[in-house]
């Protein structure tokens, strides 16, 4: 295009739109690199922080839960780690939390991402009731399952025979022998991942995920009619009775009749 | 070169004194940059990441408000973007940076790149966009400022590429990119220190025009009355970084309060 000169509103708005469209591509690019930095859901908080979402909100990344551990469970997020950089987490199979009674990271949160009250009972402070995550087992690879006696994962969970339990069964292909299997109380696992820490398989066959990445949930819809306290939550329904209608036509028709299977 | 070495001991002490409470348990300043306690009691925490994090949704608690008031109220009256220069490590890897620069001459052989220094401002906006679009504290989360000072603290990863990223760009792509036109930390405090009390001031009659202030400058535009007229920097970009006063041979730059300097003008 030759240099003519441009109306002062036609350059207003060219400019406009660059700017818009510059500031777009940055959005893109930058909400892209957002996402891949918040992409890794398995990793393991310290006791008492947010869920996931709001924990990222929260973090000031500042480090001083980090600097509190005595054990050195916890570290910051460096480049590299593919973690949210600069927030907090452990890998339990290297140093598992302890489960300081006092629990010396969570009340220098200045922030609240690590939530005092999610680890306080009765006014005081209570490790017990952390949830990190929770453990679940490779029933292939632990060689309790094998039948080989292995229990050190339930010897080292500090809610012994709470989070982790032994369950005896039959080994009925030596036709002799007992199976002690470790299972895992959900309701009870702190996450601390002491048993990831202790088990003795090459790569351990007990490990801690976040609850929210493996724990289900069956819905409302289903009451455990066997659970006097499951059972109040329908004291006051009321069945109603449902009719159906029955077919009028004989049961070898409805066989044969294809045209409701499509 | 007095105020140059008192740049690089403070920049040098926060750091440290983060290391010490880390390491050894020395609680003097533990934390780091984003976030901090001094002396076990008073909070300290970077107003922006604060700002970052209410946009993103979270609940602001009083510790981390308190603190970044604290932070605010010190550069918005008395530091201006004293951050920059006096305490950010990044700093020290830009001024190396330019250093070199003009030791090579790299900007005679470098054709002009054009950059607005008000790109900042937009990226500062479009962070805080972003952090409300994605409850995420967007810059907090690629920060190269706290890649760095995190990583001297808590462990480094692979956080010095981003560290040579900042150093090749303002070697060989922009004079003070990062800090001067890209930074929305530096915006942030451009912004809030607009209005501080600690000014550089520029006396005409003792200037022979030499321009060596203007050869050092990291941010040129706040000196635009050298050799033209009496005045004070007023610019909220100015960093305090006092390399004008230092270049002067001929006492034409000095730091004043500004009120005092604006009542001696009449």
């Amino acid at each position: 295009m030759s240099k003519e000169n441009i109306s002062s509103r036609r350059k207003f708005l060219l400019t406009s739109v660059r700017a818009a469209g510059l500031a777009t591509i940055g959005a893109l690019v930058w909400s892209s690199m957002l996402e891949e930095s918040v992409a890794n859901s398995l990793i393991l908080r310290p006791p008492g922080a947010l869920p996931e979402e709001d924990f990222l909100k929260s973090c000031i990344k500042c480090g001083l839960c980090v600097s509190a551990c005595p054990y050195d469970t916890l570290k910051l997020a460096a480049p590299g780690d593919h973690k949210p950089m600069g927030t907090p987490f452990f890998d339990a199979r290297d140093i598992p939390c302890y489960m300081c009674t006092d629990i010396p990271c969570v009340p220098v949160c200045p922030t609240g991402a690590l939530d005092e009250l999610s680890v306080t009972t009765d006014g005081e402070l209570d490790i017990n009731i952390a949830r990190m995550g929770v453990a679940v087992i490779d029933s292939d690879a632990c060689i309790a399952f094998w039948g080989i006696q292995c229990d050190a994962c339930h010897r080292a969970c500090p809610l012994i025979g709470e989070a982790i339990k032994l369950e005896y069964d039959q080994n009925k292909r030596t036709g002799k022998h007992a199976y002690l299997k470790p299972v895992v109380v959900n309701d009870v696992c702190t996450g601390c991942g002491m048993c990831e820490h202790a088990c003795i398989t090459e790569k351990a066959s007990i490990t801690i995920i976040p609850r929210e990445v493996v724990l289900g949930k069956a819905g409302n819809h289903y009451v455990k009619g066997w659970d006097e306290k499951d059972q109040q939550r329908v004291k006051d329904a009321h069945g109603g009775t449902t009719t159906t209608e029955i077919s009028k036509r004989s049961a070898l028709d409805g066989l044969n009749d294809e045209t409701d299977l499509y | 070169m007095k105020y140059l070495i008192s740049r690089r001991f403070t920049q040098i002490s926060v750091i440290a004194l983060y290391i010490a409470a880390h390491v050894w348990g020395l609680k003097i300043l533990e934390g780091n940059l984003s976030s901090s306690i001094l002396f076990s009691t008073v909070p300290l925490s970077d107003p922006y990441a604060v700002l970052q994090m209410f946009v993103a949704g979270s609940v602001i608690t009083t510790d981390v408000l308190i603190g970044a008031v604290i932070i605010a109220l010190f550069y918005g009256l008395v530091g201006g973007r004293m951050f920059c220069s006096w305490v950010c490590p990044i700093n020290m890897v830009t001024d190396a940076a330019n250093w070199l620069r003009r030791k090579l001459g790299i900007s005679h052989v470098q054709k002009r790149v054009y950059m607005s220094r008000n790109l900042r401002f937009w990226v500062l906006g479009l962070s805080l966009v972003l952090s409300f679009l994605m409850g995420l504290t967007a810059f907090e989360l690629v920060s190269p400022i706290s890649m760095l000072h995190r990583g001297l603290i808590f462990g480094m990863g692979f956080g010095f590429s981003a560290v040579l990223i900042i150093f090749f760009f303002d070697l060989f792509v922009h004079e003070n990119g990062w800090c001067g036109y890209i930074c929305p930390l530096g915006g942030f405090y451009s912004i809030l220190g607009k209005f501080s009390l600690l000014r550089v001031t520029h006396n005409v009659d003792n200037c022979t025009e030499c321009m060596e202030c203007k050869v050092v400058c990291p941010e040129k535009e706040v000196l635009h009355m050298v050799a033209k007229h009496s005045a004070t920097v007023t610019m909220g970009e100015c960093t305090n970084c006092a390399r004008c006063i230092e270049v002067c041979n001929d006492d034409a730059l000095n730091f004043s309060i500004r009120n005092l300097a604006n009542r001696s003008k009449k």
